[in-house]
């Protein structure tokens, strides 16, 4: 059994005019050290998958259904006090904006401190240990001075070094990096990314990076979910949607990256932009912006616009798009034919 | 430390600079200070050698520096009213004042945390919208009246009888919305006396039972403006990041609630709360002429009706004076809560 498991998850907030569904029908696992990445647009999901695997969604958002198993255990049938022995120790998170995930008026080593108190019975003097510890696996200059500081003395790239140091201090299973490089600087992007990488190798830690640079995500997983406005439409290994991506949109946001214009060209783009979760299109909710809706004949597909696109396998991954689907099955009628 | 308390002191004299000279314009213009004090009897001839004689007929700017010379050696004259120097008047209804302001701001403090953090935390409860409502009324009904709604109810006590005495749940209800009364409203009582001065209803249960009703009177317009601030505040503290984060991290959600989020909320607050106590000796005032509690608001009432004049200035550069000491004293707690904020003013 993996490590983690996700079935069937849906996240919904209760608005005053109805429930809008942010999350349908997520599926996926993750083993021991194994590296996900997950990628779409902002407002796909992404950061919600990521915080109802604490069940730490902001209100007035809610899982309405589907199972996280953890261990064997499920956490979103959990109690809060059961939950609590989870987050930050065996399951721990890295968040986006360095400048802001830190207590502004707590010093460094009382967040650390406090951290390892809540989950283990020790002495402060050996938790600030530990911390120190932690502090010189990150690579932080001068690391015993940082225990006394406040946030504010340092840069953004040395809190976010901090914050992967929190995120380790329990030695956990999986760290889930909700964007962990999008608020810095690009010098230190890299300089983040590898540390984090390194880290979760030497200590075979599960990741689940949440990013929208599909460069980092085929530097660092090995396998990788697409979303787009809460659902799930290509999921597989890392390497093999990164180079043959069957999903409209993926194929759409790999065309996107700079390097895959010509220079002296306008930047390639897709169409439009992601409709409100609160108002999505019938059919295939990627249709309005899909240049692959007219058959051969010119005419549109009907599923399309009148059918929710299941799953279908490619290879080793899995698309929710009835072109895809389609194709296939022209390829196996004309591979009948020959026979 | 020793640099931030120079730079404070400089800007205290500035303000009580300024509040001096407009001491000395109110002593200048408010009457005739020679009427005052001599009958309508006296002649014009020997009014004008009094008014030689007091130095009134020199320019402004000799008698601002020689007023201003005295002030700082806390020497304003001599009260109307009382025929003795306005600094000892001042002095003994000084305490009176002190305390039923340090009991109002233990009220305000000890009731505006706890209430206004639970409405953040519950913003939907039932309990969350009652304080809600009740801190509104609070807000609007101006302080005497409160004084004396609470005096009727507390200290000479209704009975009522709208329902049927005879049944016994009528009688039980007759029994809630009837009150005793019997709380003491008027003055300070026999107020134990610790040094010089100084008067203490604090270290007698007698004591502090006159203290209860005026107390909450100069706090019920105090109490719910702290509570409503404290939780906007708190409510705004509780999406951020860092509360997510220490969530995130497995701790208590007492510890996430009264040590990340409460210390944060509170920074806004106390700067707010430390100009908020001057108000509060000033809305003693009112508080004092309902409950006829002998201090500072009292005296200055009577200092004002009777034309007091250097009383009224005293009290203006009394009053100056504490709102400055209270500031200081504010921006140096503030300097300890906020690890951001260094009094030495080097660079971090």
């Amino acid at each position: 059994m993996a490590l983690l498991e996700v079935n069937q998850l849906d996240v919904r907030f209760a608005l005053r005019k109805g429930d809008v569904h942010a999350l349908r029908d997520i599926n996926f696992t993750l083993e021991r050290g194994e590296r996900l990445g997950i990628v779409g647009e902002s407002g796909a999901g992404k950061s919600v998958a990521a915080f109802s695997l604490l069940n730490l969604i902001a209100q007035p958002g809610f899982i309405a259904g589907g199972e996280i198993n953890f261990e064997g255990k499920t956490l979103n049938t959990m109690s809060e006090r059961g939950l609590r022995k989870v987050r930050g120790n065996r399951i721990s998170m890295i968040f986006q904006d360095p400048m802001m995930t830190l207590n502004p008026v707590l010093s460094i080593g009382a967040q650390m401190v406090e951290s390892l108190k809540a989950h283990r019975r020790i002495s402060t003097r050996r938790a600030r240990a530990i911390a120190l510890e932690k502090l010189r696996q990150v690579q932080i200059p001068s690391p015993e001075t940082r225990l006394d500081q406040y946030p504010h003395e340092l840069s953004g790239g040395m809190r976010q070094r901090i914050i992967i140091a929190v995120a380790l201090l329990l030695d956990p299973d999986i760290i889930i990096a909700d964007e962990p490089t999008t608020a810095l600087d690009v010098t230190i992007q890299a300089e983040i990314m590898s540390l984090l990488l390194n880290l979760c190798e030497e200590h075979n830690v599960g990741l689940i990076l949440i990013t929208h640079d599909l460069g980092v995500v085929s530097q660092v997983t090995q396998r990788m979910l697409v979303m787009y406005a809460g659902r799930v439409i290509e999921q597989g290994p890392t390497r093999e949607i990164i180079n043959d991506p069957q999903h409209p949109y993926t194929q759409g946001l790999i065309n996107a990256l700079p390097q895959m214009a010509t220079p002296g060209e306008k930047l390639n783009q897709i169409r439009g932009s992601m409709p409100s979760l609160s108002n999505l299109p019938g059919g295939c909710a990627f249709h309005p912006r899909c240049d692959f809706i007219k058959r051969a004949d010119g005419r549109t597909r009907p599923a399309c616009v009148e059918q929710v696109p299941g799953f279908v396998s490619s290879g080793n991954c899995r698309v929710a798009c009835h072109m895809v689907a389609e194709m296939q099955e022209d390829r196996r009628l004309k591979e009948e034919e020959s026979s | 430390m020793i640099a931030f308390l120079i730079k404070r002191l400089f800007h205290a004299l500035l303000v009580m600079f300024v509040i001096s000279i407009i001491a000395f314009a109110i002593q200048d213009n408010l009457g005739d200070p020679i009427q005052q004090m001599v009958g309508q009897s006296v002649p014009e001839s020997e009014r004008e050698a009094l008014r030689e004689e007091l130095g009134l007929n020199d320019s402004y700017l000799t008698q601002y520096l020689r007023f201003a010379g005295n002030a700082a050696r806390f020497d304003f004259g001599y009260s109307y009213i009382f025929n003795q120097p306005t600094t000892e008047v001042i002095a003994r209804h000084l305490p009176a004042t002190l305390e039923l302001v340090a009991a109002s701001t233990f009220l305000i403090i000890a009731l505006s945390i706890p209430i206004g953090v639970y409405s953040a935390i519950k913003p939907r409860a039932w309990l969350t919208r009652f304080f809600m409502s009740v801190s509104i009324v609070g807000i609007s009904i101006p302080v005497f009246l409160t004084a004396i709604v609470l005096i009727q109810l507390f200290a000479i006590g209704v009975s009522w009888a709208p329902f049927p005495a005879d049944t016994g749940w009528g009688a039980w209800l007759n029994d809630v919305v009837s009150t005793e009364g019997g709380m003491p409203a008027y003055g300070r009582g026999d107020p134990v006396p610790v040094f010089g001065t100084w008067e203490t209803n604090f270290a007698s249960l007698d004591g502090l039972t006159y203290l209860v009703l005026p107390a909450i009177s100069l706090a019920s317009i105090m109490l719910p403006l702290f509570i409503r601030l404290i939780r906007a505040e708190m409510l705004e503290v509780l999406q951020s990041e860092y509360v997510k984060f220490a969530r995130a991290k497995g701790i208590s959600m007492r510890r996430v609630y009264f040590l990340h989020a409460l210390k944060n909320t509170m920074l806004p607050v106390i700067t707010v709360g430390g100009v908020q106590i001057g108000t509060l000796v000033a809305y003693t005032i009112l508080t004092e002429r309902v409950f006829q509690w002998p201090g500072m608001g009292l005296m200055f009432l009577d200092a004002i009706q009777r034309s007091d004049i250097p009383l009224i200035v005293t009290y203006l550069m009394i009053v100056g004076l504490i709102f400055v000491i209270t500031n200081t004293l504010v921006d140096l707690i503030y300097g300890l809560v906020n690890p951001t904020v260094k009094l030495t003013g080097k660079p971090a």
